[in-house]
């Protein structure tokens, strides 16, 4: 079906049911082969899937990097012979080197900030969400929906290509900073691994740009009738601001990494000047190294809302359906997505205290970066305030959306430390920094993650995922995050500086080595549970239980409309009118009163 | 063997698992779905409260554990460094505050409102009294935070005291260099394309200009208690990072751009020995900034003495221009 039958479909849905039933009605009749249904669909929902899975196979990929260099920090005296069997050189002796320590570090970073929290969340649930709870039968282009895809597919294949280099992948961090990243002289990961990466990347970008138009252009344009803004979930309020932060900055991190390419490739001096390099003196002269870490981090500090505003967006809508009562502030709640928003552009330099910046310049950027500190008090606060007086079933979605609020407070927190440069001074690159970033941007994303695919995956696949495996995955997972990252926060007021292979002969930092081993070990045994879901996962696609119910979990919004297993054009006959926006929980005594339902004469107002 | 062994047992752990998880499922459309989740849910409320206690005494032994390992018992060993410990115990207070507080009643909160047939939700959509409140709230303790914060900011990265003790720290891959103005108190210039450490001159010194003739290198960094010191910071190949854990200061060496820290040292090598109970105390610079694979092992050593022991230290260094011409002597004699 194209995106033209769509768009026709939706447009007359409005005016002629007949007709719009009648070009559904041709879709079922419509044969679609394996390679149309599967592979390049332009059905939202597989396209969905399609980033869904792949980001779960990145994420096991990321995933078992940190545990092999967890092994390396927990245990720097033991020897790891099947280490050698599996990666020769790279682990010579069973001990892993240091160019391999830090391209695993690297490539962990990368994997889990872009192909997992970026595509495999935003990706996955803007794909699934957005047309289903706007009401629209597709995306507003199903085409440049499947190339974002493919793209990202593509960016995939190239990076993963790039850990079977004979040099390595990139392993100068993953915000591959310049000179190291520009200078194959300097590490063996600046080598051909990095131009793997930047060209990776610039086609990641390209699928998250086709990606955010097309989420952007859906929602505004394609909403069905009586779904104004305001009537909105937050899920799609979370969307839509990611996707404009994502359209806005993702570019510039183009620009950052074609520069870097030419410097690299073709003898310009973008990044760098001065230089010699193990006794070799470089030619280039004029440019500024701290010019990337803007570029960089122009895209890189609005990244991490990128990750985590999607993750809000569910954890909202998923607090509010469990507990049976409407969101709290609703409006508080979108105002607050969209400070948050506007604040990504303007704090990025507060990565960038200690690089010589101007203080002068400097005292801006803490006082913007603390002013996000308001909207997220407001947005933990209404959470709060949500589950109060609520009726709360603990689905495991609702228990990874009360875990994500735990750890969105605790990781936050920590985040008013590092934003006020006179600490950051202090605490900068120290492992309290690896705390914060992991449990407020890692983990808490995960857990919002989590809990989107516990809750709308009936709606994915018409089955339920298994409750008993569900509550171990959660339990462990909650448990074993505050185990890994609380220590490190102690670590970090040590002063313990982070991407370091090994502290033994350091005076100032050799106390910890216990913290380390312990660390390492509840790391391990929190990968293996994550195993345990993506077991459940793929399972339950195939032998989960069925979903009975339309409406399984007493949810208002649209997606709870259409059949059990909607085909390619969601509802079968006209797409709904919204009456209501989506939060009447627990109203006039009723548990719920769905958004397609017209409002009552008699019906109290709020 | 033994990793076969733990795969082993990892691989039968799973299997269990799912055999209970799968038999679970099945007793729960047994016993009706309903009764299952009413059990389920009361089980998960009880965890909450649990996790709650267990989580609040676990942060207190993580606390008695590894306290005494921080830096947080040890004075901060410049008059900069004092300033950034107080603005952390101020921030530790606020954030530890409102982390207790938000944790206790979202963990209460998710147990005291479990599901229970009897209970009638509060329909509570919004209230801009309450809204109010905790946006004017937050804001206010942000504004004392930021207050203090820019307030030390401006002191610790205004201008050096014009009496400062010069020295300039060169960081690359994977050791750091320093260089002392000597008696003129000028650092002679550099031209990155004179570097040549075969000849002794492994900072790319201009011996033309004539302020370079005393300047003093060394791979140690001394400095005299109580006096003020401004680092010229460089680095030749990659971005490293000074970091003075002790002094709580840190500042990136940057190829092309040089940066400048300054801070007063407070107590000698000795004392620190002493406050710390620790003989083999010694002032680290760390290196924090990514810069390839030995970048965990770029240390340096920064040696806090009084005047006279610098003195005598400063003494028995040769200016480097001497040392290159002296080498370069019975070349040119023969």
């Amino acid at each position: 079906m194209s995106s033209e039958a769509i768009k026709h479909g939706h447009a007359v849905a409005e005016v002629h049911s007949h007709d719009a039933h009648d070009s559904h009605g041709h879709d079922h009749h419509h044969e679609e082969s394996f390679l149309t249904k599967y592979i390049f669909s332009t059905d939202h929902k597989m396209i969905g899937k399609q980033f869904l899975i792949t980001g779960i196979i990145w994420a096991i990929i990321g995933g078992l990097f940190s545990v092999l260099f967890r092994l390396q920090l927990g245990y720097p005296e033991m020897s790891f012979p099947f280490l050698e069997d599996l990666f020769g050189k790279w682990a010579a002796g069973g001990r892993i080197s240091n160019d391999f320590y830090y391209a695993l570090v690297t490539m962990h970073g990368t994997i889990l900030v872009f192909f997992v929290l970026t595509a495999g969340l935003s990706g996955t649930f803007a794909n699934i969400l957005i047309p289903l709870q706007v009401g629209a039968r597709d995306m507003a282009s199903g085409f440049l929906n499947m190339l974002s895809y493919w793209f990202f597919f593509l960016a995939s294949v190239v990076m993963f290509a790039s850990l079977f280099i004979q040099t390595g992948p990139a392993s100068g961090g993953w915000t591959i900073y310049p000179p190291l990243s520009a200078l194959g002289q300097a590490s063996e990961g600046s080598k051909l691994g990095m131009d793997f990466w930047l060209i990776s990347m610039a086609l990641f970008i390209v699928s998250s740009l086709l990606g955010g138009l097309n989420y952007i252009s859906t929602i505004l344009n394609l909403r069905t009738k009586g779904m104004s803004m305001t009537r909105l979930p937050l899920t799609i309020w979370a969307i839509f601001f990611t996707a404009v932060l994502g359209v806005l900055s993702f570019p510039v991190l183009l620009s950052g990494a074609v520069l870097l390419l030419f410097d690299r490739n073709l003898g310009t001096s973008f990044y760098l000047s001065d230089i010699v390099v193990k006794g070799e003196i470089l030619p280039n002269e004029g440019g500024s190294a701290i010019l990337f870490q803007h570029l960089f981090w122009f895209l890189g500090h609005p990244e991490v809302y990128i990750i985590l505003l999607p993750a809000m967006g569910m954890v909202s809508e998923i607090l509010s359906v469990n507990s049976r009562k409407p969101i709290f502030g609703y409006l508080a709640m979108v105002g607050s997505l969209f400070a948050i928003c506007i604040l990504a552009f303007l704090v990025w330099a507060h990565h960038m205290f200690v690089t010589g910046l101007n203080p002068f310049l400097g005292a801006f950027f803490v006082l913007l970066t603390l002013l996000i500190a308001v909207p997220s008090a407001i947005k933990v606060f209404n959470w709060l305030t949500t589950i109060w007086r609520g009726n709360i079933r603990f689905t495991p979605a609702m228990l990874f959306a009360i875990g994500f609020v735990s750890l969105f407070i605790s990781g936050g927190l920590t985040g008013i430390f590092l934003g006020n440069s006179t600490l950051d001074i202090h605490l900068h690159d120290t492992y309290f920094v690896v705390a914060h970033f992991h449990i407020v941007m890692g983990v808490a994303s995960f857990f919002g993650m989590f809990a989107g695919v516990y809750h709308w995956f009936p709606k994915m696949y018409g089955r339920y995922l298994n409750n008993t495996m569900a509550y171990i995955h959660f339990w462990v997972t909650l448990v074993g995050s505050y185990l890994i990252f609380w220590p490190m926060h102690y670590s970090g007021l040590a002063g313990m500086p982070r991407r370091y292979t090994d502290w033994s002969n350091w005076q100032s930092f050799n106390q910890f080595a216990d913290m380390n081993r312990f660390i390492s070990t509840v790391a391990m045994v929190v990968f293996a549970v994550q195993l345990l879901f993506v077991f459940n996962f793929f399972y339950s696609i195939f032998k989960g239980r069925k979903v009975k119910s339309q409406n399984p979990w007493g949810a208002n919004t649209l997606e709870w409309t259409t059949p059990i297993n909607p085909g390619h054009g969601n509802w079968p006959g006209d797409i709904p009118e919204v009456h209501r926006w989506a939060y009447d929980y627990g109203k006039d005594g009723r548990e719920f009163i769905p958004q397609t339902e017209a409002v009552g004469e008699h019906e109290s107002k709020h | 063997m033994s990793g076969y062994f733990i795969l082993a047992i990892l691989t039968l752990a799973f299997v269990v698992t799912f055999q209970i998880a799968k038999a679970s499922e099945y007793v729960s459309v047994l016993k009706g779905e309903e009764k299952a989740f009413r059990q389920n849910n009361r089980i998960n409320a009880f965890l909450f409260i649990v996790f709650l206690v267990l989580g609040l005494i676990g942060a207190w032994w993580c606390n008695e554990l590894f306290y005494e390992k921080t830096l947080l018992v040890q004075p901060a060993a410049s008059d900069h460094g004092e300033k950034i410990d107080f603005m952390l115990w101020i921030t530790l207070a606020v954030t530890g505050l409102v982390f207790f507080i938000t944790q206790i009643l979202l963990f209460w909160f998710a147990y005291k409102y479990q599901y229970s047939e009897k209970r009638q939700v509060f329909f509570f959509p919004h209230n801009n009294k309450l809204e109010l409140i905790w946006t004017v709230v937050p804001a206010i303790f942000l504004t004392v935070l930021v207050g203090f914060g820019l307030f030390y900011w401006f002191k610790i990265t205004g201008d050096a005291p014009k009496d400062s003790q010069v020295v300039e720290i060169t960081g690359k891959q994977f050791n750091w260099m320093m260089r002392y103005p000597g008696k003129d108190n000028v650092l002679g210039r550099k031209n990155y394309r004179l570097t040549d450490a075969s000849n002794g001159n492994a900072l790319g010194v201009d011996w033309e200009d004539e302020a370079s003739h005393d300047d003093i290198e060394a791979t140690e960094m001394h400095l005299v208690v109580g006096k003020p010191v401004q680092l010229v910071i460089n680095a030749q190949d990659v971005i490293h990072d000074v970091g003075l854990v002790h002094f709580r200061l840190k500042m990136d060496a940057v190829p092309g751009i040089p940066t400048t820290l300054w801070f007063t040292p407070k107590y000698t090598t000795a004392q620190m020995k002493e406050i710390t109970g620790n003989k083999d105390f010694v002032y680290e610079i760390s290196c924090d900034q990514m810069c390839g694979s030995g970048h965990y092992s770029m240390r340096g050593v920064i040696v806090v003495e009084t005047q006279a022991e610098y003195d005598a230290w400063m003494a028995s260094k040769k200016p480097q221009y001497a040392v290159v011409k002296e080498a370069a002597q019975p070349e040119s004699k023969p």
